[in-house]
């Protein structure tokens, strides 16, 4: 039977047909073979435009379906829905793309127009050949693994949790509660960081529904939405965490010190560790690397000294498998390595420090017990607090950290409040948009902090007055005055660049997840679904995003929940369809197939002595139709004839 | 097989050869005894490589008079265009017999170059030519005792099917012994495929070959076959070698893997096949050892004439067919 | 001579980066040549080495590959298996005679609208400079007419 297409051309308002001749179009579609309907109008995507579309599909027995406006991946989902509502397989409907690929693009109509017949003309050749297929219902895993124990990952695992469904919380340092956990205050309420997030960590700690794995890392992930099989290494503690009662006598005891990454190394831990005093879990973990016992056979002091004998020299990293329905990356953020950073004296003076490291230097349980002081233990009597160093920079980071203009607000608050000093602010424009930030940087202005509106080109010790001797100095052109200024200070505070984690490459690739330009893993659409991936099941959370500050993180977490409680919620999810699939009459067992398949879906039968393909792993990629030399493996809605098809459409050659 | 060859009236069979090698010819010989099958059932009435014949006797047969004409060779010039037209007229079914005459075959890889350039080349530059005068073939000669003519030299090489419609296709380089008597058996028989079938099987060379191929059978390094010591037991396209055995349709018993040499491709492409060079070079590219541009160049450009090991008897009948010609001449 | 030539360019793009940064592309309302059409597959690792061969048959003057990044293809390494036929099928076209420059494999995310329009405008722009390349007229393989043979 002849195929009987219909084609719809979409004005978009004047988004098309402000460029492309939208009747024209309509029309040359109506004379092309087996186009029995062709028509336009003003929004195809709205109710009486999909009306259409099912009118069309009743009145006119159309057995394939064209509509040329936006990207597929903008509303192919929702005519293939009126389709299958009229009651024909949406697999049997096509789009065009006459929008991002033609009238958003050209200017001259003439061509667009054009351009736009021969789009449709390739949409038409394709539908001519389409054939229905059954999309696949399967179950969904009633689990979700969240990546991620700082306060975005926190915030999904409880909400999710509290809905009644288990959640895996990974986290790879000792303790959760990430950045916000170094924090002493937030702005711009100013209240105290440990106080409203460790009763957090704790429920999550308590919680019946989350299992938490700390001191872990997810190693790989397979599967597909709602069926994710995750590999978790659980590296080994060395302390068992039954016996163990928390009483910390082993970290008093344990000779070793180093660096301790949650004061910025600022301070030293022990060998034997928690990250922080309110660390979750409070149970002490043994850094091998570190280890006397591990480096030269002796010590175990920690053991020794340890009452309940809570000690495993023989403990081993274990990786334990876990199954999934939707997994929530929550993984954060780092900073810009400050050492690049030189121009502003990080690395050469001692009292320039990053944000996050005078964060420590306030805190009650950081190295000055929350007194700033200099490094020579002396109070300041001035600071400067140097924005967008990184940010907003070319050189380093294009994007703005969102985040440093209220913390320096907050430092700047917390300076005056406890050292007097008179404290400058060194900016290019200030940013504070939230929720009580611009009252907040009103309230500054009245606290008589110094703003200079200007960039600061370098910090340096090299006096050029009496008056600079001794100092700091801060180089800044202040574009409110238009003059170069030299301003001496005691302390320089770095607002350096958010950054994407170090290792963002490789976990992006471990989820399937894209970067954006930044270097932050790519949400699906930038305004609509910040909070999920290109990959189906896979969903963001806080700033491994972009940066965020800990509203927007909280509520990026609590979205990114109640998405995958939709997927979890619902029970059943349709997988693709559009897989490939063997011709045994034509294959004769190269394997050649088994060798390019990413995900392992092919394999050969030993009795048929055929390539074989595991519908449900395989994803429609179709490497495999492309690679077999005979013609032995057809990729569904995407076949030979198709594509061959389209290309021969592709032009009035 | 004799008994079922026994038809109530002889089959009227007509063999030529046009643009070949004689391969083919050999090949009917080939079957040996069964030649006397054959015989049985019918009555061989042309065969230039055995038996003397004149384009005349050609011309007295009625139309349709054969039943069943072998064709092997491509068409080069116009005295194979010549007889192909005119055996087809008189035949009432024809048959590409070969790889020559079903895509081109060795002969088709002419169609790399031109007229002009092959003239150039045989008459002109090669190391053993001597023609001072630059003398290169005419058709029409005039000689004191009289008028010569020889046949013209086409621009390019066609299969059979590209220049008379063609019943079916029996390939091979040459086709084995077992391949012509399953196309004798099937055309004595009456037991035929669909017109525009090709007689043989739908499965390629490696469905025949006994070597071991590996799950994930990758390539390192591309060799040619007189570069290494090859393995009798592994697939020979795991040692490298450029082995056309999955892209090609089987019905060969994988004969040449089967003595150490990569298939070269002679039975042609599968019946599913875009076009049997590009399967070839997919599949063999795809599962080259490399994870990056640099070495992905390096590995793959060890691999000698793609276009020639790929189109080896296929060129005339690939999509792009041809080289291109020069832009203006 | 009639006007000028309009180069007609293939683009065979996957839908995850390629087509995702030509819808880019749109949204940010870039503007470049007119001169491709765009057939979507999944991944680059399914251009077939015909799907382009064909593009060269119709009368294609250029066909354009594109896909993910090495390490970010959306089917983990797809892509890999076009960068490793890519090199051959350089060859392989050049020994039919169609200049390398008519043929190109780009890397194009779905961040990179901008590089999507580069590669578009300065491919439209090498090809205009290569001319036409007139397959269809240059590889006719007419059959003779049937007086032509006069040999007896």
């Amino acid at each position: 039977m002849e195929p009987r297409i219909g084609v719809f051309v979409c004005h978009c308002g004047t988004n098309i047909a402000g460029v492309v001749d939208v009747r024209r179009v309509a029309e040359a579609a109506a004379a092309w073979p087996d186009v029995v309907y062709a028509t336009e109008y003003k929004f195809m995507c709205s109710d009486p435009g999909q009306g259409m579309v099912k009118d069309a599909i009743v009145k006119h027995n159309l057995t394939r379906v064209v509509v040329a406006a936006c990207s597929p991946r903008m509303h192919e989902p929702t005519f293939r829905k009126a389709c299958a509502m009229a009651g024909l397989n949406p697999y049997l409907f096509e789009m065009a793309n006459i929008r991002e690929h033609c009238s958003w693009v050209h200017e001259d109509k003439e061509a667009a127009t054009l351009k736009a017949i021969d789009i449709v003309r390739t949409s038409v050749a394709k539908a001519r050949l389409l054939e229905p297929l059954q999309a696949r219902v399967v179950s969904v895993t009633p689990k979700v693994l969240v990546v991620g124990g700082g306060v975005a990952g926190i915030q999904a695992a409880l909400d999710i949790a509290n809905a009644g469904t288990k959640v895996v919380l990974v986290e790879r340092s000792q303790s959760i509660g990430g950045h916000m956990a170094q924090l002493d205050k937030t702005f711009p309420t100013l209240d105290c960081s440990a106080c409203i997030l460790t009763p957090k960590m704790v429920q999550v700690a308590q919680h019946p529904n989350i299992d938490l794995m700390t001191w872990s890392e997810v190693e790989s992930v397979e599967g597909f939405v709602g069926n994710f099989k995750v590999k978790i290494r659980r590296k080994a503690r060395y302390v068992d965490e039954a016996t163990c009662t928390s009483c910390g006598v082993c970290l008093e005891k344990c000779p070793k010190k180093v660096p301790s990454e949650f004061d910025e190394g600022m301070m030293t831990r022990k060998s034997i560790f928690r990250s922080f005093p309110q660390a979750v879990p409070g149970k002490p973990v043994i850094d091998k690397e570190s280890c006397t016992y591990f480096k030269n056979g002796k010590c175990k002091i920690c053991e020794i000294f340890c009452e309940p004998k809570a000690i495993r020299w023989d403990d081993e990293d274990r990786v334990v498998e876990e199954s999934v329905g939707a997994i929530i990356v929550a993984t954060g953020m780092g900073l810009i390595d400050p050492h690049g950073l030189g121009q502003w004296g990080y690395g050469r003076f001692p009292n320039v420090l990053t944000g996050l490291e005078f964060e420590r230097l306030n805190n009650a349980t950081g190295p000055t017990g929350g007194r700033i002081t200099c490094k020579d233990g002396s109070t300041p009597k001035s600071v400067a607090i140097l924005h967008c160093v990184g940010s907003r920079d070319r050189n380093h980071k294009e994007y703005c950290s969102r985040v440093c203009c209220m913390y320096a607000l907050k430092f700047a608050h917390l300076i005056k409040e406890k050292t007097h000093a008179t404290v400058y602010n060194f900016y290019i424009d200030m940013r504070c948009f939230g929720k009580g930030y611009e009252e907040f940087y009103n309230r500054l202005l009245h606290e008589g902090v110094k703003f200079i509106r200007g960039k600061a080109a370098y910090v340096t010790n090299q006096a050029l007055t009496d008056e600079e001797t001794g100092h700091l100095v801060v180089s800044a052109e202040s574009t409110t005055l238009g003059q170069v200024l030299r301003v001496p200070v005691d302390m320089v505070i770095l607002a350096s660049a958010v950054a994407p984690q170090k290792d963002a490459e490789a976990v992006a690739r471990l989820f399937g997840m894209g970067r954006s330009p930044d270097g932050f893993f790519m949400e699906k659409h930038p305004k609509l679904e910040p909070f999920s991936t290109a990959t189906d099941g896979v969903y963001l959370a806080g700033s491994c995003q972009s940066p965020k500050d800990i509203p927007d993180t909280v509520a990026h977490g609590a979205a990114a929940a109640s998405t995958a409680m939709s997927l979890i919620s619902r029970g059943t999810v349709e997988v693709e369809a559009a897989v490939a699939e063997v011709l045994t009459d034509s294959c004769s067992g190269c394997k050649i197939c088994q060798d390019v398949c990413p995900y392992g879906a092919l394999s050969f039968h030993a009795d048929t002595r055929v390539a074989e393909i595991n519908g449900s792993v395989c994803k429609g990629c179709g490497t495999c139709v492309a690679t077999c030399p005979s013609g032995a493996i057809v990729g569904r809605h995407f076949n030979d004839r198709q594509i061959l098809a389209q290309i021969d459409a592709a032009f009035l050659w | 097989m004799g008994e079922e060859l026994k038809a109530p009236k002889k089959i009227q069979l007509a063999m030529y050869w046009a643009a070949s090698c004689g391969g083919c010819d050999m090949a009917v010989l080939d079957v040996n005894e069964k030649i006397l099958d054959i015989a049985a059932v019918a009555d061989i009435r042309l065969w230039p490589i055995a038996m003397d014949y004149k384009y005349k006797d050609i011309e007295k047969w009625a139309d349709g008079e054969i039943d069943v004409c072998l064709f092997n060779g491509a068409v080069r010039n116009s005295e194979q265009l010549h007889l192909a037209r005119l055996l087809r007229q008189k035949s009432k079914v024809m048959v590409a017999f070969g790889s020559c005459a079903s895509f081109g075959g060795i002969p088709g890889l002419a169609n790399l170059h031109c007229k002009k350039t092959i003239f150039e080349a045989v008459y002109g530059y090669t190391a053993s030519t001597v023609n001072p005068e630059g003398t290169t073939p005419q058709t029409h000669t005039h000689v004191p005792e009289g008028d010569l003519h020889i046949p013209e030299f086409f621009d390019d090489v066609y299969s059979l099917a590209q220049v008379i419609p063609v019943e079916y296709y029996v390939p091979g380089c040459p086709p084995t012994p077992e391949t012509v008597m399953t196309a004798v058996n099937a055309i004595a028989t009456g037991n035929l495929p669909p017109v525009g079938s090709t007689i043989g099987i739908s499965k390629a060379v490696c469905d025949e070959c006994k070597r071991t191929k590996s799950d994930k059978p990758g390539i390192v390094e591309f060799h040619r076959p007189q570069e290494i010591f090859v393995d009798a037991e592994k697939c020979l396209l795991e040692q490298g070698l450029t082995c056309m055995g999955s892209a090609t349709r089987g019905g060969c018993g994988s004969l040449c893997p089967g003595v150490n040499m990569p298939c070269r491709g002679c039975y042609g492409p599968m019946p599913n096949s875009l076009d049997v060079g590009a399967d070839a070079l997919s599949a063999m590219t795809s599962i080259v050892d490399a994870a990056e541009e640099g070495d992905a160049r390096a590995k793959v450009g060890k691999m000698v004439d793609p276009l020639g090991t790929f189109y080896r008897f296929t060129l005339p009948v690939s999509m792009l067919r041809r080289a291109a010609r020069p832009l203006q001449g | 001579m009639s006007h000028e030539f309009e180069p007609r360019i293939v683009v065979l793009c996957c839908n995850w980066c390629t087509y995702a940064g030509a819808d880019l592309a749109g949204t940010s309302r870039m503007k470049y040549a007119p001169n491709v059409r765009l057939v979507r597959v999944m991944c680059s690792g399914r251009v077939d080495p015909s799907f382009v061969l064909r593009a060269f048959q119709d009368g294609a003057d250029g066909v354009l590959i594109a896909g993910c990044h090495p390490g970010d293809c959306h089917y983990i390494n797809g892509n890999l298996k076009t960068l490793r036929r890519y090199p051959a099928l350089e060859t392989l076209i050049a020994q039919f005679g169609i200049e390398p420059d008519r043929m190109r494999l780009e890397w194009i995310s779905a961040a990179e609208g901008d590089v999507f329009v580069h590669v578009v405008n300065e491919m439209t722009e090498q090809v205009r400079a290569l001319g036409p390349l007139d397959w269809k007229r240059r590889t006719a393989m007419t059959v003779p007419a049937a007086e032509s043979h006069t040999a007896g």
